[in-house]
């Protein structure tokens, strides 16, 4: 070896022992007191608000009220299409005390809202510019499992995660989730390829309350769902995509969410029939949420107080078809079938009011369970304790 | 093209080779049939989504023929969203097209006319950077750009696009230099031309072809590119990763109409290389 | 200019840009597959080789499906290109040109909305299989999609011009009077296949063989798109570690030894044809 190449390994030994020393560092900040944060904050005028797709009508109709009532303009983004990417997304730049480009997000209860919350990226909500909230959240949305007290989060909607069918191929009524481990379905079942998802059905099969397991339920929910897996019950796990099979037949049932299933029969005349297992089902919650880098948390507390005002709420709801944290907001929707009887908007007013899937009845929320709540090495475990059935 | 290797079939009654060509009358050119089986398969999904940008959906599911409508041509810009991711993966494109076109080239360039220490070092990285998966270009980068506190975005983006970019089109390149004559720089520096006169006059103008080649060449695996992207591209959204993120609640027919119009630029090309190998006839 | 800088001048700019986006970043990744942590901690240095471990005894399955799949759909791109290159070379006369264009033209429209297309194309009433089992031919429960064979043939679909290509260039570059000297030697159209042609050609399915397999093995779209249960591919675990479940030092481990591997076989497969080779036809 010449000294030249022996100086050139040298060199390279050294850069690649210099980069070997490095990590990731850690992320985790001190949330400043909620009043501190907020006593320097003014109103900017504007917000960028981060949503799910299909979450506001295309015409944006609550945001443009909003406007004409406050003359805050909202830069509206349908960004949010996996909790876990758009965390993956966020995540870095909220570790660096950068801009996310959002004033305003909104994230179901899970993993990722766990792990915001851990790591003190939100901001503490100032509870007295919630006047809204205060008076028109149902008593189950007001103190939620995954944030005591609300002190980071105030729900956007809520939904059931349970079990579609599609009459025209299934003959029988689904009554629990022990049809979706009917080999009489074999290949035509769908599940969710979510981990929470897909333990909650395991645990309530199990009849275990999702909220309350340990290890050892996650352990025996797991084996369940390979059982399935393997007996070759299960076609595919899906994300939000089991629609489209369910309808043209590919699928026969598969767990999904309520909405989607309300919109899909409204919007193409289908005739999907969507259904609380008595075993149990789990409600979920996708949450507003202020990062701590905003550039506007007045604007976006403003927001989201406006968003519980029951006229917009119904106006919400009525769109997206899920369940609204305003009850009072049937009454309103039925107010609006009166005024509009008759009409075709009317009658979807007026079965849209009387829908237990947009408006659960005290029975159902009976049958309603919450999700786990985890801390970061626990979630680990019991992601890929699931991931291992849903990626075989 | 030049060459045409097609035998000419012998005259009948040609004493010269009356095997074949007694067996080349009878038979079928299963070849052809073949090829053209082939070509079907390929198209198959294209006329379907060529044909469903026509097609008037009842919901968001775009799935089943339900009638003809024009309807998505006129409002082809509709969502601010796909414009923009649209908007992303050109732009990307065309920074990717320019740099990795002017990184690549001068790497051509050198590869072809110079011989060097480290030349043999440099076809090994570009070896590997061309034949490594594409998962493992972008899980690097995104370990690396983790590992330093970069926050992933546009211009990640580009600097991966360029990375995996920067080879084809050197290799494009090098091919061109390779077959030049080198006498002709000569000729030009006889001349009085300095090297950088002799370099815009000379040599560009002869390898401008496979600059423009490798240029494309580059801005198509850019815009086309979804497995990298997905590692490194932080909040940005290109066109493939819009659309991979509407699948789960239904493609709007708008994508149909970009992805016919992309596909017609694609014909168009073709249209107008075939006409000027014919007219080169 | 000085002769003796003006190729380092040249190559400068390029390998500065390879050192720092695709050196480096091995090693970066290096480094970061032998960290422990979580995103809440952050993850430390302390040079954990029971990653890998970790890593191979979890995903083992996954990587010999990756490579089994990924044999499958080049072995499958060799049965459908050969013929199609040797047809095009020898019989396309003058629509040569226009053929190849044939051949790429699907690739102007996206990978990603292709490979969607097929699942529409796959569904068991869809245009494919409703006919087909209307008439018959196919059993009722018959199904495509969600199956192993659905990913293999959307592989195959989307790298076949990769194979078709390579060949293509090397039998167009062959000199037709060597099959009319084996025709007059008294070969048969057989022999003159095996003996005088499939040759010639080996070095262009050589290349297609590595254009077509590395790609295949370590992709995860078609795997997620058209696959179903017991068809997840080692991309789609990388995918998944990395950009959902945040588990930085198990993927970057599962992703260096998906590329040791891809490593290995390249280079027993270019020992075993000669280093030189392979790089240029490759080129």
């Amino acid at each position: 070896m010449t000294r030249r190449r022996t100086l050139q390994a040298g060199g390279a030994a050294a850069a690649a022992l210099a980069l070997s020393a490095c990590g990731v560092g850690g992320q985790q900040r001190d949330p400043a007191a909620s009043e501190d944060y907020w006593a320097d904050k003014e109103q900017t005028g504007s917000l960028r608000f981060a949503n799910w797709p299909l979450y506001m009508d295309s015409e944006r109709t609550q945001l443009q009220q909003f406007t004409e009532s406050t003359g805050i303009e909202v830069d509206y983004k349908e960004d949010v299409q996996e909790a876990a990417s758009f965390f993956g997304q966020i995540q870095p730049r909220l570790a660096n005390g950068d801009d996310t480009g959002y004033d305003l997000m909104v994230l179901p209860n899970g993993f990722e809202l766990a792990k915001l919350i851990e790591l003190g990226y939100l901001v503490q909500l100032d509870h007295t510019r919630l006047p809204n909230y205060a008076e028109y959240a149902g008593e189950s949305y007001k103190n939620t499992a995954y944030d005591p007290g609300n002190q980071f989060t105030v729900p956007y909607t809520s939904g059931i995660t349970g079990i579609a069918y599609n009459p025209d191929y299934v003959d029988r009524e689904i009554t629990s989730i022990a049809d979706l481990w009917d080999p009489e379905f074999e290949g035509k079942v769908g599940m969710m390829g979510d981990a929470q998802e897909i333990a909650n059905f395991g645990l309530l099969l199990n009849g275990v309350n999702p909220a309350d397991s340990t290890l050892e339920d996650w352990q025996a929910a797991a084996e369940k769902l390979r059982e399935q897996r393997d007996a070759g019950i299960v076609r595919a796990y899906y994300d939000q995509d089991f629609i489209q099979p369910l309808t043209n037949g590919d699928l026969w049932m598969t767990m999904a969410w309520s909405g989607d299933i309300y919109q899909q029969n409204a919007e193409e005349g289908t005739n999907l029939k969507f259904v609380v297992p008595d075993e149990g089902a789990t409600l979920w919650t996708d949450n507003l949420m202020i990062p701590y880098t905003s550039q506007a948390p007045v604007d976006a507390i403003e927001l989201m107080n406006f968003l519980y005002d029951p006229e917009i709420a119904t106006g919400l709801t009525e769109y997206i078809a899920y369940i609204t944290p305003v009850p009072y907001a049937q009454e309103v929707m039925a107010e609006w079938a009166d005024a509009e009887d008759g009409s075709e908007r009317g009658e979807a007013l007026r079965e849209m009011s009387e829908s237990s899937l947009v408006f659960p009845t005290e029975g159902d929320y009976q049958k309603l369970h919450n999700y786990v709540n985890l801390e970061a090495d626990a979630q680990e475990e019991f992601a890929s304790l699931f991931h291992e059935i849903t990626q075989s | 093209m030049s060459t045409d290797v097609r035998t000419p079939p012998a005259a009948p009654g040609t004493p010269a080779e009356p095997r074949r060509t007694a067996r080349a009358r009878r038979r079928i050119d299963w070849g052809r049939y073949y090829t053209w089986a082939v070509l079907a398969w390929l198209f198959l999904p294209i006329l379907f989504m060529v044909a469903f940008s026509f097609n008037d959906p009842a919901g968001r599911h775009n799935i089943t023929w339900q009638g003809f409508t024009l309807h998505w041509y006129k409002n082809a810009f509709a969502y601010p969203e796909l414009n923009e991711a649209m908007f992303n993966s050109v732009s990307i494109a065309l920074l990717t097209m320019l740099m990795s076109g002017v990184l690549g080239t001068l790497l051509g360039l050198a590869l072809g006319r110079f011989s060097f220490r480290g030349k043999q070092l440099t076809n090994l990285v570009m070896f590997a950077a061309i034949s490594a998966p594409e998962v493992v270009l972008g899980a690097a980068l995104l370990s690396t750009f983790l590992m330093m506190g970069v926050t992933t975005g546009y211009w990640t983006t580009v600097v991966a696009h360029v990375m995996f970019c920067v080879s084809f089109v050197a290799i494009t390149v090098r091919a061109r230099v390779i077959t030049l004559d080198p006498r002709l720089e000569e000729a030009a520096q006889d001349l009085g031309a300095g090297p950088w006169t002799t370099f815009r006059l000379v040599t560009l103008p002869m390898l401008f072809p496979a600059v423009m080649a490798g240029g494309l060449l580059a801005f198509a695996l850019s815009i086309d590119d979804y497995i990298i992207t997905t590692f490194v591209s932080g909040d940005v959204t290109t066109f493939p990763l819009w659309i991979w993120g509407t699948t789960r609640v239904g493609i709007p027919p708008q994508v149909n109409v970009m992805g016919t119009l992309l596909f017609l630029v694609g014909v168009i090309l073709a249209v107008a290389n075939i006409v000027m190998a014919r007219r080169r006839r | 200019m000085n002769r003796k800088i003006t190729p380092y001048a040249l190559v400068l700019p390029a390998w500065a840009w390879l050192a720092l986006f695709f050196v480096v970043p091995i090693g970066g990744m290096l480094s970061l597959s032998l960290t422990t942590g979580n995103v809440i901690t952050g993850f430390q240095q302390t040079f954990a080789v029971g990653n890998y471990v970790d890593a191979v005894s979890t995903y083992w399955e996954q990587i010999l499906r990756s490579l089994f799949y990924g044999a499958c759909a080049t072995v499958l791109c060799i049965a459908i290109g050969y013929p199609m290159a040797y047809w095009i070379a020898f019989k396309g006369g003058p629509y040569k040109s226009t053929y190849l264009l044939l051949i790429l033209l699907p690739f102007f429209v996206s990978f990603v909305l292709r490979t969607i297309s097929w699942r529409f194309l796959l569904s068991d009433t869809g245009v494919v299989l409703g006919p087909l089992k209307s008439i018959g031919l196919v059993p009722e429960g018959f199904a495509l999609l969600n199956s192993a064979t659905a990913v293999i043939l959307g592989l195959a679909y989307n790298f076949l011009p990769f194979m078709i290509l390579p060949i293509y260039a090397v039998l167009e570059r062959m000199d037709p009077r060597m099959v009319e000297a084996a025709h007059d030697l008294y070969a048969g159209r057989f022999q003159a296949f095996v003996r005088v042609i499939l040759p010639v050609s080996l070095p262009g399915v050589f290349a297609g063989v590595l254009m077509t397999f590395i790609p295949t093995s370590s992709d995860y779209v078609n795997a997620s798109v058209l696959g179903g249960t017991h068809n997840t591919m080692i991309g789609n675990v990388i995918q998944t570690q990395y950009l959902i479940n945040n588990n930085y030092p198990i993927a970057s481990s599962i992703t260096f030894v998906l590329m040791g591997l891809l490593l290995i076989g390249i280079f027993s497969y270019a020992r075993a044809l000669g280093t030189e080779r392979v790089m240029e036809v490759h080129a």
